[in-house]
């Protein structure tokens, strides 16, 4: 039985739908991320765990409880907000110790537990401050040892990090996800940031425009997107408009080049326009004449099996440090790939002729493509 | 640019010169008591007179007590509109206002008509129930500014999601406004409380007319008997109010209590 079970969440605003048909199963001790643009309904979900939002419809259970009507001050989950919250009258120590004080706990047990919540987010000292005398990185961390001091059974996180700068933000959310594991607690994360929801989740749910478009891995979702939002949302993706050629066998024809995709599109008719999909990493640059190309695509059928080319054109090549980015057009599409930088290699010139190639397992056609 | 300077300073001068002058000329005619040199008998005078001492005393109490009941209105209503009622903030601003367009007078009589000893609710019988009356009616006529100063400082916090955080972490309503709300509201209240005492102290027309002894009235009774006094009581109602300004500065830039954001 899941720890945390949503289903057939809804919620209404009068005449408007927030949230179609939210079902969720979560194991005690997943950590989920809920991953969208603004507006999509990750919020308004999670507050509807919380307790903040009352479900139109639809039940939410917690170790096989129904909470669904339950007052956010009776169900014993722990809440992180995107804006700290921390009570501006109250030291440090005195916001974590408020949920316990509540809980009418014992002064000392109150006391052992402050310090163990103080120690465990790395401010021990820190304990008599007021939250404005600390940083922003500080008060989210305190506000994470308040939500934890009760003993939730449930930690909800609001977009936690969305308010501090890049590099504060990696730190802490390797800290979060590090403290998550060593607890075992229930986490659902509410971001919009794909890279926090790629590298924290064991499971990520992507939503758009109050619907679910995928469940799944993070490996899963990037790696084999459902739907087109799921394919553009997560990752850079090149969009490619073709035309089916051979449905049975993949074949799609880009720019008047014939190319290949692994994944059956018998669902589609030959000569119908299509959608296809490739990830920046997926592609590989030649720097070659078109007679070279040919060497090259038999030596790829040889050395790793049939590997889709495409000859186009540079068109833009962006030096980003690390990364060198080099657009390349076919004809009327083109397509955005990544190469790390080489000291000993200058990069690609614009208006030169390249070979991409990329391979067939590499090429997805969308669902819902269009014309 | 250094015309411009010169300008501001010039306004400011003449700005400052009209607010004062009338004020040093006040203090100074109430030192001339005494013929021939300058002297306190004028203060003295007023200190010595046990009506003085009674009617100060009395609007005093009236406005602590104006301040209580204020705050027990006005800190709820504040909480409630920011919380969960945003809408109805255009009409709450509206009605606080209505005190401040509403001559004094006009709402006396108001109060006499409603309140006499015919009517059901004859609080105009008893002396005390006249001064719980007094009470109301001043809480009306400083609601625009007791309103004003907490819904600044309820603005400044943000409510909702205080609210939200202590209530997940357990808190029941009372805990949450007398625990969370109302010391980050502290300032507020203090500065709406201060605003109330100057506005209560001096106030004349509704105490007057409900016949009881408060200082405004019994200002009025000296300045039409006396010459030199009522300068000293105007020194001295003007001393009282700008205690009460200062107050609100210190308190202001007391201990900080900054939101986070």
């Amino acid at each position: 039985m899941a720890f945390l079970d949503l289903s057939d969440v809804r919620k209404n605003y009068g005449q408007q739908t927030v949230v179609h048909k939210f079902d969720l199963d979560v194991q005690r001790g997943e950590f989920v991320s809920f991953l969208g643009p603004s507006g999509c309904g990750k919020t308004t979900t999670l507050r509807m765990v919380a307790g903040f939002e009352v479900p139109t419809a639809g039940a939410i259970r917690i170790d096989g409880k129904d909470i669904t009507n339950l007052r956010p001050n009776q169900r014993n989950v722990g809440m992180v907000f995107q804006s700290y919250a921390l009570f501006p009258n109250m030291t440090v120590a005195d916001n974590v110790a408020f949920g316990l004080k509540i809980a009418r706990k014992p002064a000392a047990e109150i006391k052992s537990r402050v310090e163990e919540m103080l120690k465990i987010i790395k401010l021990p000292h820190l304990g008599e401050r007021f939250p404005y005398q600390l940083s922003g990185g500080q008060q989210q961390r305190v506000a994470l040892a308040r939500a934890l001091a009760i003993s939730p059974k449930v930690l909800l996180l609001d977009e936690p990090l969305s308010a501090l700068d890049a590099k504060i933000r990696v730190s802490l959310r390797e800290e979060i996800r590090s403290l998550q594991r060593s607890l075992g607690i229930t986490t659902i994360y509410v971001t919009h940031d794909q890279e926090e929801a790629l590298s924290m989740s064991d499971r990520i749910v992507v939503m758009n425009e109050g619907r679910v478009e995928q469940i799944g891995t993070p490996f899963e979702i990037y790696n084999n997107p459902k739907t087109r939002f799921v394919a553009s949302f997560v990752g850079t993706l090149n969009i490619l408009k073709g035309k089916i050629v051979d449905p049975a066998a993949g074949k799609i024809v880009i720019d008047g080049q014939e190319v290949s995709a692994a994944k059956r599109i018998g669902h589609l008719q030959a000569g119908e326009a299509c959608l296809a999909a490739l990830r920046p990493e997926a592609a590989t640059l030649h720097q070659t004449e078109l007679q070279e190309a040919a060497k090259i695509a038999s030596s790829f059928a040889k050395e790793s099996g049939p590997r889709n080319r495409m000859v186009g054109t540079i068109e833009e090549v962006s030096f980003l440090g690390s990364v060198v980015r080099i657009r390349v057009r076919f004809q009327e599409n083109a397509i955005s790939l990544d190469t790390f930088n080489n000291p000993n290699a200058t990069p690609p010139a614009r208006g030169s002729q390249v070979t991409v190639s990329f391979g067939r397992e590499d090429l997805l056609v969308l669902e819902g493509a269009e014309g | 640019m250094k015309q411009q300077k010169i300008g501001s300073w010039i306004a400011i001068i003449v700005g400052t010169l009209y607010f004062v002058v009338p004020l040093i000329g006040t203090f100074e005619f109430s030192l001339r008591m005494r013929r021939g040199e300058y002297s306190l008998d004028a203060y003295r005078v007023v200190f010595a007179d046990p009506r003085f001492q009674a009617t100060f005393g009395y609007s005093t109490l009236m406005a602590v007590l104006t301040i209580i009941v204020g705050v027990l209105i006005v800190v709820p209503t504040s909480y409630w509109i920011q919380l969960r009622l945003p809408k109805l903030r255009p009409v709450v601003e509206f009605i606080t206002l209505m005190p401040l367009v509403i001559p004094a007078i006009v709402i006396v009589f108001g109060y006499l008509r409603l309140y006499n000893t015919s009517s059901i609710i004859p609080m105009t019988a008893t002396a005390r129930s006249t001064d719980l009356l007094l009470v109301f009616s001043y809480v009306a006529l400083a609601l625009p500014y007791m309103y004003r100063a907490v819904d600044t400082g309820m603005r400044a916090i943000d409510v909702r999601v205080l609210t939200e955080a202590a209530e997940n972490l357990g808190a029941s309503w009372p805990t949450i406004l007398f625990k969370v709300i109302l010391p980050n509201v502290r300032v507020a209240i203090l500065s709406g409380a201060f605003l109330t005492f100057a506005t209560v102290i001096g106030e004349f027309t509704m105490a007057s007319l409900l016949n009881r002894p408060a200082f405004g009235p019994y200002l009025q009774l000296i300045g039409a008997n006396r010459a030199y006094e009522p300068s000293a009581l105007a020194v001295i109602a003007f001393l009282v109010t700008w205690a009460c300004m200062g107050l609100i500065n210190v308190v202001g830039h007391g201990k900080q209590i900054k939101a986070t954001p």
